[in-house]
């Protein structure tokens, strides 16, 4: 427990509150990317390269833009949208919908083992993953690759297909 | 082929950016304080005085002060005070003759009626000045410029004009010595009005075929520096 | 691994590290990683810092003979008065911009408008740590180098969102609405075109990508990717999807200057500015360094013969060449349209790079192939590049024959 992971926690965790916080939702989003770039850090300190960048590629690069767009697209034109407070008929719900997520969470980190006296995880190389990924979990990546193909080519199929070209619109 | 449109592209460019350090035809910019290119013969913009002697450029100005041009001037950016002596007779010569150059228009209007060619385009363009009132206001004194430089800047125009002033002088002197003998005959007057419609190669040549006609006290002046006319 | 590979290295080719090391050596062991990781940090900033001034410069000085004109010579060395054809004007623009009054809109949101150019700035320099500069010249050693640099180039794009959005300008959020268009479309087909380098590779760092081309074929043809049929491919597309993400002509819609009037840059003055235009240059400069390692060979020198010549001086002169295809490009093609755009990325290079994917996928199961069938894979590679370029590049075109203008 060092004061790095302290840090990392810290902004994490602050800058995802006040993001929930935020009524404006772009300040809100951008923050959210802030919180996705501390788990990045934390992984980082934990010594998964790997997943650290690829998680600064897909979560802050990628998703960010996608949220970000949503957002713009969506958003009423006024700046500060008036939301009317919640009825109290409502608080009911959300505490036991809070409360039972919260329940689960709890218990299934209570109950999984955790030992405090860790022993020095061994050094992977990206190589090493990539051997694991390419051997033992050779199925799984497959079919997330072919999903995801499948999801980028159906992408290019909807951008492609459109009304028939009008000879005198101008391209 | 997709593609090829963009080499195409690129080797115009390529060829430009190459050419700009060997093809003269392909670097054309004049690199303007240093370099200068030189101004067109029929370039004009603002008028000058034409003086006759440079030694003497005050008193040997064409203009008599008539005022016509100030009077046609259409934006009236010309002032003229005639000069006088004591007696309040005029010298036909102006005192004060001054060219906004700030409110000129550069119509060429002024030129167009000067009955004595003593106003003319100049070509000079660097008049910017830090003073906008005194300093675009242009004095006899600025504007007085020997016929040498109307010579130099609109050299073909000049020549036509120094003829024409040489032929009226002829005209003149004739006059003067027809009067001086009333039975003279005038047979040469017709030839040398058509003559002196085009631009002549030389004042002389000009009134060389006169002398046959006039007497010899109208024998030809030098054209670039006639006596004053006043 | 190269042929000259003498033991130890020629004074020239450990110079910058032998330097680094006199400067450290004094220090305690503990401290020196930090030192030495600092004059690193240093001396990237300090060498590309120069490198964007002269960059400006010189893409000034191309554009201005590209249209037959002699480009900015006039401003002359302080204190000297000499104009030595321009070349202090860097200096000149430098104190300009940090003259200039710094304004922020009123609506602004102060706090993004601030760190937009600084983000942007900041993620643009972190992409320099993973480049091979030479031999011995690499800032940080990763085994997710490539990865890395994809990362912190990512990032850029949120900064001129930022930057769009904090500047409460319509023309800036139009811009940085756009600048998302094009990050998604042409992300993929960048980080495709790379996925074959590491394919072949089978490694992400970079430091083994660039080795790995240091072969020679025949002892005198280097094999560097990029003369490979997928690379070469590869290399077309990596460069194209570059001038998109690094948001140069072409596909300089973000910053379109005769529509949006600048775009994200148009509510910025001053030195914050001044930021912009250096992260523009970082970028192209990291990317340019990106596509020399990863297609070009690196810091390899392209004879054996040659390889006396220090390591890095062929990566500076690989980048250079690189750079000035850039600015050649931008004094060549106008901007495209958005539709035009987003069609060429999703139509053309997304499916082109995929394909590109299965060709350096068989290059490498082919690897062992000798005699006529070393022949025959390269006719089937070659292949698989040019049947679907002609045929995506007629489908794109299609339609778009020579114009008859029916009024001119």
């Amino acid at each position: 427990m060092s004061l790095a992971f302290l840090l990392i926690a810290f902004l994490t965790v602050a800058t995802a509150a006040v993001a929930m916080a935020l009524r404006n939702l772009i300040r809100s989003a951008l923050l959210l990317v802030a919180s996705w770039a501390g788990i990045a850090a934390f992984y980082l300190w934990a010594g998964a390269e790997f997943v650290a960048f690829a998680q600064v590629l897909v979560y802050v690069g990628a998703i960010s833009m996608v949220v970000l767009f949503a957002v713009l697209l969506t958003r009423p034109s006024r700046d500060e949208a008036e939301v009317t407070p919640a009825s109290a008929g409502r608080l009911l719900p959300a505490l036991i919908t809070g409360g039972a997520v919260l329940g689960v969470l709890v218990g299934a980190i209570v109950g999984s083992p955790l030992r405090t006296t860790a022993k020095p995880p061994p050094p992977v190389t990206v190589r090493e993953i990539g051997l694991q990924l390419m051997g033992p979990h050779a199925a799984a990546l497959v079919v997330v690759g072919a999903l995801l193909t499948v999801a980028l080519l159906g992408a290019v199929v909807i951008a492609a297909t459109s009304r028939p070209a009008d000879p005198g619109e101008p391209r | 082929m997709l593609g090829s449109g963009l080499l195409q592209g690129l080797a115009v460019t390529a060829k430009n950016l190459a050419g700009s350090f060997h093809d003269p035809t392909r670097y054309v910019t004049t690199e303007y304080p240093e370099q200068r290119t030189k101004l067109p013969e029929n370039y004009r913009n603002f008028p000058f005085l034409v003086h006759d002697d440079p030694a003497d450029p005050a008193g040997t100005l064409r203009c008599v002060a008539c005022q016509i041009c100030e009077k046609e001037c259409p934006p009236q950016c010309i002032y003229i005070v005639m000069e006088r002596d004591e007696k309040g007779k005029a010298l036909k010569r102006p005192k004060v003759f001054d060219i906004d150059v700030s409110v000129c228009m550069s119509c060429q209007i002024c030129v167009e009626v000067c009955p004595f060619d003593a106003i003319k385009m100049d070509q000079e363009y660097e008049i910017a000045t830090r003073d906008r009132f005194g300093g675009l206001l242009l004095h006899r004194e600025d504007l007085s410029k020997s016929n040498e430089y109307y010579h130099q800047i609109h050299p073909t125009e000049a020549a036509g004009v120094d003829a024409a002033l040489a032929e009226q002088k002829a005209k003149q002197a004739a006059a003067k010595a027809a009067k001086a003998a009333p039975a003279a005959p005038k047979p040469a007057a017709a030839t040398r009005s058509t003559t002196a419609a085009t631009p002549a190669p030389s004042p002389a040549a000009v009134t060389s075929p006169a002398p046959a006609a006039t007497p010899p006290a109208a024998a030809p002046v030098p054209p670039a520096n006639p006596p004053p006319t006043a | 691994m190269s042929a000259p590979a003498a033991n130890p290295l020629p004074l020239l080719e450990r110079l910058p590290v032998a330097l680094r090391d006199a400067c450290t050596n004094w220090l305690p062991e503990s401290w020196r990683w930090l030192a030495n990781s600092l004059l690193s940090i240093v001396a990237v900033f300090v060498v590309f810092a120069t490198l964007f001034a002269l960059l400006t410069l010189a893409e000034r000085k191309i554009l201005g003979r590209v249209q037959n004109r002699p480009g900015p010579n006039r401003a002359p060395l302080p204190f000297l008065g000499l104009r030595t054809y321009g070349l202090a004007q860097p200096l000149a623009d430098g104190i300009k911009m940090l003259t200039k009054e710094d304004i922020v809109p009123r609506g602004a949101d102060r706090v993004l408008h601030f760190l937009a150019p600084v983000a942007l700035l900041a993620f643009s320099i972190m992409t320099f740590a993973v480049i091979p500069y030479g031999r011995t010249l690499l800032p940080v050693e990763l085994d997710a180098a490539v990865l890395y640099f994809f990362a912190a180039g990512a990032a850029t794009e949120l900064a001129i969102f930022m930057a769009g959005w904090a500047s409460r300008n319509k023309y800036s959020l139009l811009a940085a609405m756009r600048a998302l268009a094009q990050l998604i479309s042409y992300e993929l087909p960048l980080l495709l075109s790379v996925v074959a380098v590491v394919l072949e590779a089978g490694s992400l760092s970079t430091s083994v990508i660039v080795e790995k081309q240091g072969a020679w074929l025949f002892g005198i043809l280097p094999q560097w990717h990029v003369f490979t049929p997928w690379g070469f491919a590869g290399f077309l597309i990596f460069f194209v999807a570059a001038l998109a993400e690094s948001n140069r002509s072409p596909f300089d819609l973000p910053e379109a200057e005769s529509e949006l009037i600048a775009g994200h840059l148009t509510e910025y003055s001053g030195f914050k500015y001044a930021l912009f235009f250096m992260a523009e240059y970082f970028g192209m400069c990291a990317l340019s360094g990106m596509g020399v390692t990863l297609f070009l060979g690196g810091w390899q020198a392209p004879f054996p013969a040659l390889g006396f010549i220090p390591s890095y001086c062929w990566f500076a002169a690989k980048l250079l060449a690189l750079l000035f295809v850039f600015m050649w490009i931008r004094a060549t093609f106008p901007r495209l349209r958005i539709d035009q755009l987003t069609r060429l990325a999703w139509k053309f290079l997304v499916p082109l790079a995929l394909v590109n994917l299965f060709t350096a996928a068989f290059w490498v199961l082919s690897a062992g192939w000798a005699g006529p069938l070393a022949f025959a894979r390269w006719v089937v590679a070659g292949a698989l590049v040019i049947g679907p370029f002609l045929a995506l590049g007629r489908r794109l075109s299609a339609g778009l024959g020579p114009r008859s203008y029916r009024y001119a």
